[in-house]
């Protein structure tokens, strides 16, 4: 350094404030833009409005927003459909969170091993993860309405009233459809992860004398453990973001709002009845607690403080 | 003693795997039946299949039109992911400059947010006012660039050696052409990957494209599609035939892409940018 020529003393100089490389800010500028765009400027305006009376205007129009503290989330909090819909998400989330991870971290080891038919089983579980979920949920209309093959099989066995239009059943078997949905992405994960655990560690467990079960108990669920705080936070903020199913499967979150979801009650009172301010702070709300379980997930499963 | 564990194994992960199948199955064979036959033996009809359901589809959907405007609204998502993706991606990854290590604090931070705090602002934004409501450019802004992708084309170029970038900067390129000429070539095949992992986002996302479409002849196939099943599919002669044949049109392409590049879609590949 103290001995760099003038020109060098420069570029230094450049280096220290711009960086090394300062030709990477101009190749990052379109995605620093983006994210200032559509993801700083959108979250700085919905805690904005989710403080303030905000409604529609007319194009043009000139109307105040005057602030009005918490009165967006006392309304919010205080809304019966709003707590049924939080009530759902939990049931949603006490299903599909640890059936998904449970599944995917078994049929992950199990298809980690095989060696014949390596292709077709990888395929079968990912191909509901890459489908569109308005034309699963089609099917599952059709195999679950009251007259559906799933009534058919069951024969005198079949719920009454039928599974998507029974306040118990209906967000059981939404939770189900979004587990079977999304589950060949976490297992895509666990492989990822299985790959990293070291041969070692079943070879001395082997010589330790322990079996399969003891094996995966003690070396390849604490091995993966990483991975496993990863798909749980996933499965939330799916979990958290659940609208299609909702919409769709079960008709606008029936039956009696008992398969309504937050995002749904954000988009019937923002955009259908024109409360922004209200979503907004439903949203809030809603993220608050996906950063306290995704908090909960790092203290405990990842177990960093 | 080995053996047994390994037959069961087969025997679990083969009955899995139908199970995961059999709603696929059965949406083709629904989509092909002249009348919903929801019995045990009508899952495996053995005559009378028909193509009368996507006709009767057509009619009330524009297919072709709505496939249209999901090509272009998922090729846009591809066009500015792949673009400016890697940019980002490989300066994040290779080049020092100011604004590197905020830039990716973000790039984590964004993963984390959920997309449903920014719906109503995004809405209002865009829609209200952009005026960009039943526009291509309104569907594909908040997907432009996707934030998974950056983060996986980040990980393909830091593992490429370092000695590489040194020589090329030696030779006296500019770091365009080293993106274009050393560093793209060496992970072309994760390209692919991140490519198919981007393409199903917005070919089968239905919230955001459903809430600035209003205009059917600009909805996607999955918009148009759900507006029929929660609509007019009660006029319909057969509305699950005609649900299941529209179910089928918009899946097509995403699984015959996936089964055609199934070996892309591998853990070594999505691994690197699991790992961290």
């Amino acid at each position: 350094m103290t001995a760099a020529p003038a020109g060098g003393a420069q570029r230094n100089r450049v280096a220290a404030v711009l960086g090394r490389h300062p030709v990477g800010m101009i190749l990052a500028a379109p995605y620093a833009v983006y994210l200032a765009v559509i993801f700083a400027y959108p979250f700085g305006f919905s805690v904005w409005m989710s403080f303030h009376d905000y409604f529609f205007a007319a194009p043009g129009a000139i109307v105040d927003h005057p602030f009005v503290g918490l009165d967006n989330y006392r309304a919010a909090l205080t809304d019966p459909a709003v707590r049924q819909a939080f009530k759902n998400i939990v049931i949603f989330l006490v299903i599909n969170v640890p059936l998904t991870t449970a599944l995917a971290l078994v049929l992950a080891v199990a298809l980690n091993r095989v060696v014949h038919a390596r292709t077709f089983l990888r395929v079968a579980f990912y191909v509901p993860y890459v489908t569109a979920s308005v034309a699963v949920v089609g099917v599952w209309l059709f195999l679950f309405n009251s007259g559906g093959l799933v009534n058919s099989v069951l024969g005198p066995l079949a719920p009454d009233p039928s599974w998507l239009v029974n306040e118990g059943l209906a967000m059981p078997v939404i939770a189900f459809f979004v587990t079977w949905k999304q589950l060949g992405f976490f297992i895509l994960l666990y492989l990822a992860a299985l790959q990293n655990v070291p041969k070692e560690l079943y070879e001395s467990a082997s010589v330790d004398g322990a079996n399969g079960w003891n094996k995966f108990w003690s070396v390849t669920v604490p091995a993966v453990r990483p991975a496993t705080a990863l798909v749980v936070i996933l499965a939330l903020i799916t979990g958290a973001n659940l609208f299609t199913e909702p919409y769709l499967l079960t008709g606008g979150g029936g039956p009696n709002g008992a398969s309504a979801s937050p995002v749904l009650i954000m988009y019937q009172r923002g955009i259908q009845q024109g409360e922004p301010d209200f979503a907004a702070a439903l949203g809030v709300i809603l993220v608050i607690g996906v950063l306290i379980l995704a908090y909960l997930n790092r203290r405990f499963i990842e177990g960093r403080d | 003693m080995r053996r047994w564990p390994n037959v069961v194994r087969y025997v679990l992960l083969f009955l899995g795997a139908l199970i995961f199948l059999f709603p696929f199955y059965y949406m083709l064979v629904g989509s092909l039946q002249s009348a919903p036959d929801t019995s045990v033996g009508g899952a495996f009809p053995t005559s009378g299949l028909t193509l009368d359901n996507y006709r009767d589809i057509n009619s009330r959907v524009d297919l072709l039109g709505s496939l249209v405007n999901s090509g272009i609204f998922t090729g846009g998502v591809l066009l500015g992911t792949v673009v400016f993706g890697t940019l980002a991606g490989y300066a994040l990854a290779r080049l020092q400059f100011r604004g590197r290590g905020v830039l990716f604090a973000l790039v984590l931070l964004v993963q984390v947010i959920p997309f449903q705090l920014l719906l109503i602002p995004l809405y209002v934004l865009i829609v209200r006012g952009y005026g960009l409501a039943d526009n291509y450019l309104g569907m594909i802004l908040p997907f432009a660039i996707n934030t998974a992708a950056v983060f996986v084309f980040r990980q393909f170029f830091l593992q490429l050696p370092d000695d590489l970038f040194a020589a090329a900067r030696l030779d006296g390129a500019g770091e365009l052409r080293i993106l274009w000429s050393v560093a793209l070539p060496l992970v072309r095949p994760a390209l692919l990957t991140a490519v198919l992992l981007t393409f199903i986002g917005p070919w089968n996302e239905f919230l955001w494209p459903f809430l600035v479409t209003k205009d059917a002849d600009m909805q996607p196939l999955a918009v148009s599609l759900a507006n029929y099943i929660s609509n007019v599919s009660s006029r319909a002669a057969n509305p699950f035939g005609a649900i299941l044949a529209g179910a089928c049109v918009l899946a097509a392409p995403a699984v015959a892409l996936f089964i055609a590049f199934q070996r892309q879609f591998t853990s070594s590949d999505l691994g690197s940018g699991v790992k961290g």
